[in-house]
């Protein structure tokens, strides 16, 4: 983990309200799986200080050749909405690679994986499945978003796989949620990233594979000092009792932390 | 230049982060030599485990944050054998934060703390905003707040520092009641009880509603009443409240402080504390300050001063 200024190299709009932002720095290098997050500091080129905390944001995916990674955020608060302004040739003030992301080393009998993501629960999935293609898994990914004016990166998981579009009023893809198809799909390991309610119905649905979860929760440091970010484990015999989402996670295995 | 002497604290240099803001160093001290910093103030510890407060447990304000962790900490004992121990292997000093629900519960993790040969003071949390039935109504009567000082003093091994809640109308009056009562020092200030309502959903964003606000918001708070205080005790003051720089730092010591700690800021940057401890030198030498000591207190010694030569 280091703090670093790195070099925005290029930012643009994907869908409504959803930016995507590279950065350059030595950053890149200490990347070591995907679903890891920044810390980013958004008070920019003012040096004001507020907004006083940094925001987290995941790495959506890595290119270690161009020393580059690449973010995916929402705009709409106070942090982002200054984000969105960044521009290409400007530096900001970036803390990681931190916490743990989706486990990718160990995975040998693994064909088959389902990547599930909600709204800007889909970024880290992306370098995710990438990891997994070059592993020789096929990855068939399950995107869901509100509605067709808010999807982003259909093409780029295309790519990759399988893909299957859902949202909730019908405008592009399938009508529904993304739990609604996953009855009867077959996959030896799955991933998912996305708002609280939809992990849970995911974690209902997958409870016969193994299941990698990535938490969201408001963070103070980041680096696991403040104890802001913490989740009760779901056994009760747990010789802490807690993780914190920043430095344990974001990415848990099922059932090891509860969801609420 | 920057050395600093306090009941029980040899210090390099002035600066220390704020208990609940740095964990037990093992974190930052991934990211730097934690044998830079003057002291460290550890999270508060109490008798037993604690799990703390259900989340969200922060919330982000106007230049400042609003936290209700809870004093969630792993109780003395696992404390004392795990971080401590780890700390033992640096060169800085170390001030035990204390807390409690029961004056029985400080009184014995004071004791115990204090026996540490690693712990070199204590600070006796009377002002955390975030535990119910605990804490603030020590902080806020000072008969309450002196005999917990008094007891404590009673069994501790180390100098009592005791840390003053801003939430209260007469702040110099609990100073002055726990000096009484035998503090060695006092550190000031813990954070403000405050709240955030989001307006979407229109709850409270912190799942304990209220939290303690903290940040540069409360440095002026703070600064008041270091420069109230220091002006009506003679045990020195350990400053904190929004620092983020040494310029701050020097308007503390003018203030009246002897030392400072940093909480929030590290946050925002987690190399703050060394990057002031870099910055301060050459401040001072700007200022013809050969010795930070001599600036505790000036805003209102200079005045006093000031007027005495008017009067002659
Ligand atoms: C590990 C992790 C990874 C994330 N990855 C992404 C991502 O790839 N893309 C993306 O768009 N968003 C992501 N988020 C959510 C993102 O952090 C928030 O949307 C963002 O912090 C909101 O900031 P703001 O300035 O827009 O809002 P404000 O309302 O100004 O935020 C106020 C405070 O609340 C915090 N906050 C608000 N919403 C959230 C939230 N959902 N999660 C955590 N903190 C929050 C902010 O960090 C800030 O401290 C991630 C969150 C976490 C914890
Ligand atoms: C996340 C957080 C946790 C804290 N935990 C403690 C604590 O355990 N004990 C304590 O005495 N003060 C605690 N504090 C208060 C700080 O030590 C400090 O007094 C206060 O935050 C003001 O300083 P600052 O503005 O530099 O943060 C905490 C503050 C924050 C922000
Ligand atoms: S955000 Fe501070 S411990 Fe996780």
């Amino acid at each position: 983990m280091i703090q670093e200024d790195m070099l925005i190299t290029g930012q643009r709009s994907l869908a409504d309200q959803i930016f995507e932002l590279k950065l350059r720095g030595k950053l890149a290098a200490n990347v070591s799986e995907p679903g890891q997050f920044v810390h980013i500091r958004v008070n920019g080129q003012s040096g004001s200080v507020a907004p006083i905390l940094r925001r987290p944001i995941s790495i959506c995916s890595r290119d270690r050749a161009k020393e580059e990674i690449t973010l995916i955020f929402r705009s709409g608060g106070l942090g982002t909405d200054l984000l969105k302004e960044a521009e290409p040739g400007e530096r900001l003030d970036v803390l990681g690679p931190l916490g743990h992301g989706f486990p990718v080393r160990d995975i040998h009998d693994m064909k088959k994986a389902v990547v599930i993501g909600g709204g800007v629960g889909v970024p880290p999935l992306y370098g995710l499945s990438a990891e997994l293609v070059k592993k020789g898994v096929s990855v068939l990914s399950i995107l869901g978003f509100r509605s067709a004016k808010d999807v982003f990166y259909k093409k780029e998981f295309e790519e990759l796989g399988e893909t299957v579009i859902m949202t909730e009023d019908g405008t592009s893809g399938i009508r529904g949620r993304v739990t609604d198809v996953l009855d009867g799909m077959d996959f030896d390991v799955a991933y998912a990233c996305g708002p609280l309610p939809m992990l849970k119905a995911v974690q209902r649905k997958v409870s016969d594979r193994p299941l990698y979860i990535s938490m969201e929760q408001r963070m103070g440091c980041g680096i696991g000092a403040c104890l802001a970010c913490v989740v009760h484990t779901t056994d009760q015999n747990d010789s802490k009792g807690y993780r914190r989402v920043c430095s344990d996670g974001p990415v848990f295995r099922a059932g090891e932390v509860e969801l609420c | 230049m920057l050395a600093v002497h306090l009941p029980g604290l040899d210090l390099k240099n002035p600066v220390m982060p704020a208990s609940g803001c740095f964990a037990f160093g093992a974190e930052y001290g991934n990211l730097y030599d934690l044998n830079k910093l003057g002291a460290i103030i550890i999270k508060a510890a109490t008798l037993e485990p604690r799990f703390g407060n259900p989340t969200p447990r922060v919330a982000e304000t106007p230049c400042g944050m609003l936290n209700a962790i809870g004093l969630q900490n792993p109780g003395v004992d696992k404390i004392i054998s795990n971080e401590l121990t780890r700390l033992a292997g640096y060169d800085v000093p170390i001030i035990a934060n204390i807390a409690g629900s029961e004056m029985s519960d400080y009184v014995e993790t004071a004791e115990k703390m204090s026996l540490n040969p690693v712990v070199k003071a204590l600070e006796l949390n009377i002002s955390c905003p975030n535990v119910r039935h605990g804490g603030i109504t020590f902080g806020t009567v000072p008969e309450i707040a002196a005999e917990l000082t008094e007891r404590v003093k009673a069994v501790s091994k180390k100098p009592v520092y005791v840390k003053l809640s801003p939430n209260v109308t007469d702040i110099t009056a609990m100073a002055q009641a726990v000096e009484e009562a035998g503090a060695d020092g006092l550190s000031m200030i813990n954070t403000l009880l405050g709240m955030r309502i989001d307006i979407k959903t229109q709850k409270p964003i912190l799942a304990n509603k209220t939290g303690g606000l903290s940040g540069p918001a409360i440095k002026p708070v703070a600064i008041r009443m270091i420069y109230e205080v220091s002006q009506k005790v003679r045990i020195p003051i350990i400053g904190m409240g929004g620092i983020q720089s040494a310029d701050d730092v020097i308007e503390y010591f003018l203030a009246g402080a002897s030392a400072v700690a940093v909480g929030t800021a590290n946050f925002a940057d987690p190399f703050v504390c060394p990057k002031i401890i870099d910055d301060l030198p050459e401040k001072l030498k700007a200022m013809h300050v050969t010795d930070i000591n001599e600036l505790v207190g000036r805003s209102w010694k200079a005045c006093a001063k000031k007027n005495e030569s008017s009067l002659r």
